[in-house]
C-alpha cells in the first residue's frame, strides 16, 4: 500500500457566524483507502467534506488534496482538482430531467470532446460496475433509493477520479442494498486505485469495509484507529456510538431546568 | 408595540435592499457567464421549448379572447362617434402598444416564471445544483444562463403572437360577427400603425418584461431555503413581484416612448 496522503487536514476550524462548527480538526486519508467519518448527526461531518471539495472555505488551518491546499485555490483550478474528485450526495442528487444513462454521461459530455460511440461504452462500463447497465435507459424517479444512490456512484466515478467522498451512503436503504452499496465501496475503491471518504453514522456495515476510522464529537475528533481498533476501544463515547446506547456521553436528555422544577412540584405543595 | 412595527418596517426594508443587491449581483453573473448559452445553443433552445413553446397555448387562447373583447368594446365606443371603420386601428394598436407585451408577460409570469422557480428550488433542494459544482460544472452557467436567454427571446415572440391572435379575434367579432367593412377593417390599421412607433416599442417592451420576470423567477429559485415551504414561498414570489415589475416597468417605458405631448 502507498503511504503518500492523499487528504491531509490540518488544525482546520470552521463555523457560521457565532456557531463553531469544526474546532482544530486533523486527519489524514491515505491513497487506495476506505476512511470513515463517523459521529453523531450534527457534529460537523458533512462540513469536512465541503471544506475538501471546496464549497466552503476553512476559517482556520489548510485542508490538501493531491498537495494542493483546497482552500487558497481560485475557481478555475478549484474546479480542475474537482474533475479528478467524485461526490455521492446523501440521495444521490441525480439530474431528474435526464435518464440514467445521461446522468452517468453528463462529465464526460462536459468535460471531454470524447465522441458519442465512447461516451455510451464508458457510461455502459460504469453502469455495469455497479449491475444497473440494464437501467440505462430508466429515469430517476423509476429507480429505488438503493439504486439511485448506485447510479450516483456510477456517475460519481466516471471521470475516474482519484478521491471519492461519500455523504451518508447507507442512509434509507434496506438490508440488501447496504451490503450491495458497502461492498460496491470497497470493491471500487481497490479495483479502481480510489481513495474514498465516507461520512456515516451507520457503524456496523462501515466498520465492515473501512481501513481507518475518525470519530467526530462536538467539532473534535475524539477517536480514531482501524476497524479492530474501534471495536475494542474503552473509550465511553465510541462504547456508546457502537453499541448505539440510549444514554452516555451523547446524553439522551437535551439540556433542560430540573425535572421537578419544570413540572412545579414544589409550588404545589406549598 | 410602536417601536417593535417600527424596528420590523426597518428589518423589512434593510432585508429588501440586501436581496435587491444580491438580485443585481445574481444578475450580472448570468450576464458573465452566458458564453455556454451560445456556445452550446441547444441548451437554450431546449429551455425555450420548457418556457416559450409549452406557453403557447396559454397565451395564444388568451390572445384570441383579449382580442375579441376588444372588437366588442371598441365597436360599441366608436360607433357613437360613427367611425365603426377604424376598430381595426383600435384593435392592433390596443394590442401592440399595450395589451400585447402586458398580458402576455403577465401570462408568462404566472406559466414560464413560477415553473422555473419551482425547478431551480427543487433541484437546489436535492443538491442536484450542488452535485453539479462539485462535477466542476458552473451551476449559474449550465443551468441558469440558458433559462434566462430562453425567457428573453421567448418572451417578445410570445407577445408577438399573443398581438396578432388578438387582432384575428378583433376581426371575428368586428368583420365577421358585425359586420364591419373588411377592407376598412385592414386598410384602416396598415396606414395607422406605424413600425418603429408602435411596433419595435411593443418588442422593446417585451424584451425588457422578458430580462425582468426571468431574473426574478431564476433568482428566487436560486435563492430559496432548500425546504418544501421556502420553494412554494419562493414560487408565490416570483409570480407576485414579476406581475408587479412588469406592470411598473410598463409605465416607466410607456412614458419614454410617449408622444403624445410633442
Amino acid at each position: 500500500m502507498q503511504t503518500d496522503n492523499l487528504v491531509e487536514i490540518r488544525d482546520v476550524a470552521f463555523g457560521y457566524s457565532a456557531r463553531q462548527i469544526l474546532k482544530g480538526i486533523n486527519l489524514v486519508a491515505r491513497r487506495g483507502q476506505v476512511v470513515a467519518i463517523m459521529g453523531s448527526s450534527g457534529c460537523g461531518k458533512t462540513t469536512l467534506l465541503r471544506l475538501i471539495g471546496g464549497q466552503i472555505r476553512p476559517g482556520q488551518g489548510t485542508v490538501r488534496v493531491a498537495g494542493q491546499s483546497v482552500g487558497e485555490l481560485n475557481q478555475a483550478d478549484l474546479y480542475r482538482l474537482r474533475r479528478k474528485m467524485g461526490m455521492l450526495f446523501q440521495f444521490g442528487a441525480l439530474f431528474t430531467d435526464i435518464s440514467v444513462f445521461d446522468n452517468v454521461a453528463f462529465q464526460l459530455r462536459e468535460h471531454t470532446d470524447l465522441p458519442e460511440e465512447a461516451i455510451r461504452d464508458l457510461v455502459l462500463m460504469k453502469l455495469n460496475a455497479v449491475g444497473l447497465r440494464g437501467a440505462a435507459r430508466l429515469m430517476p424517479a423509476e429507480l429505488s433509493g438503493g439504486m439511485a444512490r448506485r447510479v450516483a456512484l456510477a456517475r460519481a466515478i466516471a471521470l475516474d477520479p482519484m478521491l471519492v467522498m461519500y455523504d451518508e451512503p447507507f442512509a434509507g436503504l434496506d438490508p440488501i442494498s447496504l451490503g450491495v452499496t458497502g461492498n460496491l465501496i470497497r470493491r471500487l475503491t481497490d479495483t479502481l486505485g480510489l481513495t474514498s471518504l465516507l461520512v456515516t453514522h451507520d457503524v456496523q456495515e462501515s466498520l465492515k469495509i473501512v481501513d481507518y476510522v475518525y470519530f467526530v464529537s462536538e467539532g473534535v475528533i475524539v477517536a480514531e484507529g482501524t476497524a479492530a481498533e474501534i471495536r475494542a476501544s474503552t473509550l465511553p463515547y465510541v462504547h456508546q456510538f457502537i453499541h448505539g446506547e440510549a444514554d452516555g456521553p451523547v446524553p439522551f436528555h437535551y439540556p433542560a431546568p430540573a425535572y421537578a422544577e419544570d413540572l412545579q412540584l414544589g409550588g404545589r405543595r406549598a | 408595540m410602536l417601536r417593535r412595527a417600527i424596528e420590523n418596517l426597518g428589518n423589512r426594508t434593510v432585508q429588501g435592499i440586501w436581496r435587491m443587491g444580491f438580485a443585481a449581483r445574481f444578475f450580472f453573473a448570468v450576464l458573465l457567464h452566458s458564453g455556454t448559452a451560445f456556445r452550446r445553443f441547444g441548451l437554450t433552445i431546449r429551455e425555450m421549448y420548457f418556457t416559450g413553446v409549452l406557453s403557447l397555448i396559454i397565451i395564444l387562447v388568451s390572445g384570441l379572447f383579449v382580442g375579441m373583447v376588444l372588437g366588442l368594446q371598441g365597436y360599441e365606443t366608436l360607433q357613437t362617434y360613427g367611425s365603426e371603420e377604424a376598430l381595426g386601428i383600435l384593435v392592433a394598436l390596443s394590442l401592440v402598444r399595450e395589451l400585447g407585451p402586458v398580458v402576455a408577460a403577465l401570462l408568462f409570469a404566472s406559466r414560464a416564471g413560477s415553473a422555473i422557480t419551482a425547478e431551480i428550488g427543487l433541484m437546489k433542494a436535492t443538491e442536484q445544483l450542488s452535485a453539479m459544482e462539485m462535477m466542476a460544472v458552473d451551476p449559474i452557467a449550465r443551468v441558469v444562463a440558458p433559462r434566462f436567454w430562453a425567457g428573453v427571446i421567448s418572451m417578445p415572440l410570445l407577445a408577438a403572437l399573443f398581438s396578432a391572435m388578438g387582432i384575428f379575434g378583433g376581426y371575428l367579432v368586428g368583420v365577421q360577427l358585425i359586420g364591419v367593412d373588411e377592407g376598412s377593417f385592414w386598410a384602416q390599421m396598415q396606414s395607422a400603425v406605424d413600425f418603429e412607433q408602435d411596433i419595435l416599442n411593443g418588442v422593446i417592451k417585451s424584451v425588457v418584461f422578458g430580462v425582468a420576470i426571468s431574473t426574478i423567477a431564476l433568482f428566487e429559485g436560486y435563492d430559496a431555503p432548500p425546504t418544501a415551504e421556502g420553494v412554494s414561498g419562493a414560487t408565490t414570489r416570483t409570480v407576485v413581484t414579476s406581475s408587479l415589475a412588469v406592470l411598473a416597468l410598463d409605465f416607466v417605458l410607456t412614458a419614454f416612448m410617449f408622444r403624445g405631448l410633442n
